[in-house]
């Protein structure tokens, strides 16, 4: 099998294989152009006199799980990461794997972390033929020199949701784990001894995969409540003594960035977003967990504090900071996809207001509309920008994988999307004439915020016209080049071969860009 | 065994800087060896900045080692220079062009609420120190330069001084004490320093020796710019000759006081009330303000604690400081708003100068508020305030046409 073949231009002028690991692919068409018809996929009939009446589908350990569920050459094994860099249980999945024998699987992570670097050695041998998702540290580097035996897929939590419902991606077996759970299955993120907060990234896992296996290191007598994973859609549970490190799942502390620099381009966005009018009584925003985006949320809360408004919802990834506008009364809800402090995890579990959400709500191309499109206003990171405000998440300018895609993309539908980054990082301009790879179109992104001057898209007559009068740098994308470029030198573009190692998919499943294997020195 | 020498830093925590190590060999011509981690990007552009440096100090054979963070041109040639130096004498600077943002002057009077400190060996806290707005950024070649740096430093200093863009802050430079700090000179005054901190100043004799280099440079290069001095008194000595110091010579500015050096030239403990440098900070601002010129204060070294910042420079404000020193770029904007005149101060000198502009258009030799008679320095300091505030966009220049037109 070729692993990739028939490269054509797609809509945005990117050069991609139409055919992937011996499946079709469709070209990116523009933002909103592909209409797919026809029906969701459907996972196999179920019956439940197949499985114990007295509901415990507890089982001896995780092999003996994986062989049941019938772990065989060529599956596709999925897992999430709300345990982030904490995670022990997928690194063994594929220890169990190699130690059957069983080659060439797809491994369909909702992300990885620099914890599953061991997994190298399986993609060396054949055992793990490819990654589906984030590759970051030692995995994006492997796959970045061509390393991989398949060509590697990055998709955003929205298009993971997308690819799960639409059958692109078919589950074999999920492996969930989870904090705490019952025999039956029922599993929750907000408590036990490796706590994350909640589980939304494995739920279309659950509901679309073939077998689903629980794992857990701290077993409930049945019910256990809240079931944020449903008992009726798993196959068997196991419990383990250690399901994650807790230390690296959650901080127990998060701190706003100290660094003059990152604040003051925090402060910038936050006063562009005052002046532009976006922060008003009852607005909406969502903002990462990044230094620089937590102190934006900061500077928010105190100017809804300043005069006497609250914002109707914060969509997070949660910690203390947007918790305390919460219990301060500065907002009502939470929406949140995944908690990033034990503050997070508390609140979760203790705050009505405090609602947690999955991709299907959040960001799902294939959903009657989702969340992401209704909130007023979205600060995101990016690699590189380009004077056509097209932005790169997931390389770094030397041309290697660096990163996920998060929920990146699905952000962009906001009403405005906001970039506070530096100009440049160590010599490394971020604003440059076309970005290496290419995740988000820029007719998605409204405003660049850097150290030297904000950007508008000219698209954007409205915020133009609101920001004519402000006392803020306001500059045009190329002559935000012209002063990262006369500052650092003009970049050389780093090298690259023919070979396609990886896509990037769009959010509705398209392929919008081909990330090269990098030739190096 | 060839000599090595070396500068610059490198490490897991070093940014936008590098570290050279050079060796001058015999034959086997220039050998650049480059590790960077924006090869990719710059790679090819530094190895030949690099060989440029090294043909322009008729270098033939060499081996130079480059362990790059990511360091700007004028970082790495101040490395290559300085390594170069240790190696071998020579007259020549290797010199890149002063960006036009730079040619600036600054003047006597001007409004110095805050000056930002910035090590003088660091050029990853230098980048975007302008940005922060602070009145002046200072580079220190003395106290945040360690001893075995000192060299290195000074052409860090230099280059920064013609390629770091300062955002319209006054270009200052912190020189070591003299008379070593003499040295320092050479290394400034012919690079668009502005003004030049002299610290632990304790006579006006340092204060000449400082000028003569100045003058005596100037004369070689066939230049004349205007260089400001800021003394800093450190010592009790210094207090003492306060007056001597400020008053010493017509391009001294400011007089500034250092309170570490000074509590512990006391032998006393620094509190945050301040009781034992009372008599100093009093004793410089009635020296500066005999003198003519502006007082400033020491830094506050506490750069979490912001309303302990403001306490402090609302305290400098009342006992007659114009401005201070600061060691974080957070500070400058908590410094800036309480130096400022406040509402109250802008409109009692509004007031004030309203009065004294009716006295002269009705041609009266006596300008009175109300019931008071108003006295001439008061409209003298009243006009200063009501300056400042139109410099600090607190109001506008058309103020008084707005407050008759307010009265009407």
């Amino acid at each position: 099998m070729k692993k990739y073949d028939k490269l054509v231009k797609n809509a945005a002028g990117r050069m991609v294989p139409t055919e992937i690991n011996g499946e079709e692919q469709i070209p990116y068409m523009g933002v909103g152009k592909y209409i797919p018809t026809g029906h969701k996929f459907a996972p196999r009939i179920s019956s439940c006199a197949n499985y114990p009446a007295d509901g415990n589908k507890t089982i001896g350990n995780l092999k003996e799980a994986l062989i049941k569920a019938g772990l065989k050459d060529g599956m596709t094994i999925s897992t999430h990461h709300h345990f982030r860099n904490g995670d022990l249980i997928a690194n063994q999945i594929f220890d169990i794997a190699s130690e059957l024998g069983v080659k060439n699987l797809r491994w369909f992570p909702s992300a990885s972390f620099p914890c599953h670097e061991p997994l190298i050695k399986y993609l060396e041998d054949g055992t793990i033929n490819r990654i589906e998702g984030s590759m970051n540290g030692g995995l994006g580097k492997f796959c970045s020199q061509g390393k991989m035996q398949g060509v590697g897929v990055l998709r955003s939590h929205g298009g993971r949701y997308q690819a799960i419902q639409d059958g692109e991606v078919q589950i074999d077996i999920a492996v969930i784990a989870a904090p705490t759970a019952d025999p039956f299955g029922n599993a929750t993120g907000d408590r036990g001894p490796a706590a994350c907060g909640l589980l939304g990234f494995a739920l279309g896992d659950s509901q679309y995969a073939d077998k689903v296996i629980v794992v857990t290191d701290n077993l409930v007598p049945f019910p256990c409540i809240p079931w944020q994973i449903h008992g009726n859609y798993v196959d068997y549970v196991v419990v383990v003594d250690k399901v994650g490190l807790p230390e690296k799942i959650v901080s127990g502390t998060t701190q706003v960035t100290k660094s003059p620099d990152r604040l003051l381009i925090a402060e910038m966005t936050a006063q562009f977003c005052d002046e532009a009018g976006i922060v008003k009584d009852g607005f909406s925003y969502q903002a990462g967990s990044g230094g620089t985006s937590l102190s934006i949320g900061i500077y928010f809360s105190e100017i809804l504090k300043s005069r006497g408004w609250k914002a109707r919802f914060i969509r997070a990834g949660s910690n203390k900071y947007p918790v305390q506008m919460l219990e301060e009364g500065l907002v009502d809800y939470i929406l949140d996809g995944q908690t990033f402090d034990l503050e997070g995890v508390r609140s979760m579990r203790e705050n009505e207001g405090h609602v947690n959400t999955s991709p299907f709500t959040s960001y799902n191309y294939h959903g009657k509309g989702n969340f992401a499109s209704m909130v007023d206003v979205v600060i995101l990171g990016a690699t590189e920008v380009d004077v056509n405000f097209n932005a790169n998440v997931v390389s770094h300018s030397d041309g290697y994988l660096l990163h996920g895609i998060g929920g990146w993309q699905n952000c962009l539908f906001s009403k405005c999307t906001i970039l506070p980054i530096p100009l440049f990082r160590d010599r490394i301009p971020v604003v440059k004439d076309e970005v290496t790879t290419l995740c988000g179109p820029g007719e998605l992104i409204d405003v660049i915020v850097t150290e030297r001057g904000i950007a508008i898209n000219p698209r954007r007559t409205d915020l133009i016209e609101k920001m004519k009068n402000s006392s803020l740098p306001m500059v045009t994308i190329e002559e935000l080049k012209v002063e990262a470029e006369k500052i650092c030198g003009v970049p050389a573009k780093p090298r690259f071969s023919d070979e396609v190692v990886a896509v990037v998919k769009w959010v509705d499943g398209t392929v919008i860009d081909s990330i090269r294997k990098v030739i190096e020195e | 065994m060839e000599k090595i020498a070396t500068a610059g830093n490198k490490g897991k925590r070093v940014r936008s800087d590098c570290f050279v190590s050079l060796s001058l060999t015999t034959s086997g011509g220039l050998d650049i060896r480059l590790e960077s981690k924006v090869k990719t990007l710059y790679g090819k552009d530094i190895e030949q900045l690099a060989l440029d440096v090294l043909e322009f100090f008729d270098i033939k054979n060499a081996v130079l080692s480059i362990d790059d963070s990511g360091a700007l041109s004028y970082v790495l040639v101040a490395r290559i220079e300085a390594a170069i130096k240790m190696l071998m004498a020579t007259t020549k600077n290797y010199l890149l062009d002063v960006i036009p943002e730079n040619r600036f002057e600054t003047k006597k009077d001007q409004n110095r609420f805050s000056r930002l400190y910035l090590p003088g060996n660091t050029p990853s806290l230098m980048i975007n120190a302008g940005l922060h707005r602070p009145n002046g950024l200072i580079l220190d070649l003395e106290d945040a330069v360690a001893f075995d740096k000192k060299h290195e430093a000074r052409f860090m200093v230099r280059n920064a001084l013609r390629s770091l863009n300062f955002y319209s802050a006054e270009k200052m430079v912190r020189i070591n004490q003299v008379p070593k700090g003499l040295e320092d000179l050479d290394f400034i005054v012919p690079h668009g320093v502005n003004l030049i901190l002299v610290p632990k100043c304790e006579s006006a004799g340092q204060i000449n020796l400082v000028n003569d280099k100045i003058d005596k440079l100037h004369a070689e290069l066939k230049i004349s710019r205007q260089i400001w001095l800021m003394p800093i008194i450190e010592s009790a000595l210094g207090v003492i000759k306060s007056f001597e110091i400020a008053s010493a010579a017509d391009n001294v500015v400011a007089l500034a006081i250092g309170l570490e050096d000074y509590t512990a030239d006391l032998g006393v403990k620094r509190t945050a009330a301040g009781t034992e440098s009372f008599f100093a900070r009093t004793q410089v601002v009635n020296a500066a303000k005999a003198a003519g010129i502006q007082a400033i204060d020491s830094v506050f070294s506490d750069v979490g604690d912001m309303e302990g910042l403001k306490q402090n420079v609302l305290t400098s404000k009342s006992l007659g400081f114009d401005g201070m020193g600061c060691i974080h770029p957070r500070q400058i904007k908590v410094i800036h708003d309480n130096f400022a005149p406040d509402a109250t101060e802008i409109d009692k000198a509004k007031k004030i100068v309203n009065a004294f502009m009716i006295a002269t258009e009705q041609g009266l030799g006596v300008v009175s508020l109300g019931t008071k008679m108003i006295d001439a320095p008061v409209v003298k300091r009243a006009q200063k305030t009501i300056n400042l505030a139109i410099s600090l966009g607190l109001i506008n220049p058309s103020w008084r046409e707005e407050m008759l037109a307010e009265l009407a």
